[in-house]
């Protein structure tokens, strides 16, 4: 396959990631759409060609690791997984429903390919640094992936993580800040500014890299060069739309947590399918 | 469980950090998913040989109690068996949140030491000074809480966890503590340990009032008063048959903890005998207080940690036993 068909295919996995989240939170009527839809695209291009996993065997030990400790995005995340054939798709119909495999926030105890629980933030960056440690220490190649929100780099436990992260030259260590300029109370920069990340990663000693985060090239192009970086952990600022790829969830101010109708769900999903159809 | 009790209690002449340290490398000698973890305090804690031995197996974070916890348990999830230390205020009430979600909730492998427990934080006083790390610890689902009485215990029951799977608190005297077993004893987690046996009272201690409880029965005995004695080792999984036993036996409870009786080792009696076998108690430990600086004996003298104040709490449940 082509460098330019592998794009093209990822691209498409990104829509339908979409259509699986907005079907998941749009059948339960609520749900944390903003921040679940900014991070598809990584998730695309994670689950889709970059992560060394095997759906059979889900806990295969020389598998790469996802820790996705902006925990809210589950949603994303499991359709993700079950479009890769982790479990059948049906199973995303039962999303927070009573005694479901699929919670809100992620769950390594639920849900088959989940590799960590998580859902208090910050929490889930140390976990990847112990993660990325215990590997190493076995001589593993896996690498770990982590997924932070840019409201979860408020929390004081990353940057801990952060710094001891590029004390152990943890370069099996790749991490994601899902940049998409809005926390639950609005604005990132009206409530406590984080001002420039790439330049924060930097100083911490991280290789660090700023790209369009709804772009699955740049994505992919700026994993591959994250595995270059030796001796440092490496950083992946994404700059993205909350809500991105819906546009009711995109227009609205508050949409870290929000209400979908059957209309908005639908009309949604039909302009998705749209670019599923015409590429 | 095969317990023989020392002849002679006296102070022990190793610190119980030391023998930690020797047992974590002679379990991490045999097996290379121990790791060891420490928040800058591997000197305190007497953990530097282990570091010199197993340099690539010690991750000393650094001041970083969250982080340290929650790489803990990351490093579990890859198979690994850590033992996370730092001072038990730090260890534990710095950190809940991690504990309670990154090793509890995701059901993850993890043994974290809280040392200095209670009045033997000593001279670094109020900030240091755990009455509240078990109390804490207690709202964890499924945690296991341990307070060894001395070296001879810690060994044991750090060889055991090392073991088993799940989240365990082990709350950790640096210092040498009086010797109450003797060397070959094995301890069952969770069954506490009859030391005296008596009839008309029963002492429930643990930690550094072990040691207190056993004078205050010798003391009562030269009075008549014939006192039971169990060390609760295990706050929890808290030995309910043993409570109910003394409660039916000896109609009368004493509880004796070097921590606060809110949510401590009193609490938990309480709760065991108002819902099963309802007799008098009494509580000796801190009264809702904060720590305060100070060496052991005035702090034990100032929070009333002593056989003197169990002897008065004995005489003084007497006087409520149901006729």
């Amino acid at each position: 396959m082509s460098g330019q068909e592998k794009i093209r295919e990822l691209e498409k996995f990104a829509v339908q990631i979409r259509v699986e989240t907005l079907k998941e939170i749009g059948t339960l009527g609520f749900g944390h759409l903003g921040g679940a839809m900014s991070i598809v695209d990584t998730l695309a291009v994670l689950y889709g060609g970059v992560m060394n996993i095997d759906p059979q065997n889900p806990s295969w030990e020389e598998r790469d690791w996802l820790v996705c400790s902006k925990g809210h995005a589950g949603p994303a995340v499991y359709a993700a997984l079950a479009l890769r054939k982790f479990f059948p798709m049906e199973e995303l119909e039962t999303l927070n429903k009573p005694g479901t495999r699929l919670p809100s926030h992620c769950d390594r105890n639920l849900t088959t390919g989940i590799d960590m629980t998580t859902g208090s933030l910050g929490q889930g960056a140390s976990l990847a640094v112990g993660i990325a440690l215990g590997n190493r220490l076995d001589g593993r190649t896996s690498y770990t992936y982590l997924i932070l929100g840019d409201g979860e780099i408020q929390e004081g436990q990353v940057w801990e993580a952060v710094l001891y992260a590029a004390h152990q030259k943890l370069d099996n260590l790749i991490a994601f800040v899902d940049y998409n300029k809005k926390q639950l109370d609005g604005y990132t920069k009206d409530i406590n500014d984080l001002g420039d990340i790439k330049a924060k990663f930097e100083s911490f000693g991280w290789h660090a890299q700023e790209v369009d985060g709804s772009s699955v090239r740049e994505i992919y192009e700026a994993i591959e060069k994250a595995k270059g970086a030796k001796g440092r952990p490496s950083v992946i600022v994404l700059h993205t739309v909350k809500g991105k790829g819906c546009r009711f969830a995109e227009n609205a101010f508050l949409n870290h947590h929000m209400t979908v109708s059957k209309e908005q769900m639908a009309e949604a999903i039909a302009e998705l399918e749209q670019q599923l159809q015409t590429g | 469980m095969s317990v023989i009790l020392a002849e002679k209690r006296a102070k022990e002449e190793k610190d119980m950090r030391d023998v930690y340290c020797e047992t974590l490398m002679e379990l991490a000698g045999k097996d290379r998913r121990i790791v060891a973890l420490d928040a800058d305090l591997m000197n305190s804690v007497g953990m530097v040989p282990f570091a010199r031995a197993f340099p690539e197996r010690t991750f000393n974070v650094g001041v970083q109690e969250a982080n340290m916890i929650g790489v803990a348990a990351g490093l579990s999830a890859t198979g690994k068996i850590p033992f996370a230390h730092s001072f038990a205020p730090f260890a534990t009430r710095r950190c809940f949140d991690q504990i309670f979600l990154s090793c509890g909730y995701a059901k993850l492998n993890v043994r974290i030491v809280g040392s200095d427990p209670g009045v033997t934080a000593a001279f670094n006083g109020g900030t240091h000074m755990p009455f509240e790390d078990m109390g804490i610890l207690r709202n964890v689902p499924n945690i296991t809480i341990m307070e060894p009485t001395d070296s001879v215990m810690l060994k044991d029951l750090v060889k055991q966890t090392a073991g088993l799977y799940g989240v365990f608190y082990i709350r950790l005297l640096r210092r040498s503590a009086v010797k109450v077993y003797e060397e070959g004893s094995t301890f069952e987690i969770g069954k506490a340990v009859q030391l005296r046996d008596g009839s008309d009272a029963s002492i429930l201690a643990t930690g550094i009032m072990v040691d207190e409880a056993l004078k205050a029965a010798e003391t009562l005995a030269e009075e008549g008063v014939s006192a039971r004695v169990i060390n609760v080792f295990t706050l929890k999984p808290l030995d309910k048959e043993a409570v109910i036993i003394c409660a039916r036996e000896t109609g009368a409870i004493v509880t004796a903890e070097n921590h606060s009786i809110i949510n401590g080792l009193g609490s938990a009696v309480a709760e065991v005998i108002a819902e099963n076998e309802l007799v008098p108690l009494e509580r000796v430990g801190v009264n809702d207080q904060f720590g305060e600086v100070g060496h052991v004996d005035y702090l034990k003298e100032k929070f009333n940690l002593t056989y003197d104040e169990i002897v008065k709490r004995v005489k003084k449940v007497l006087t409520r036993k149901i006729k």
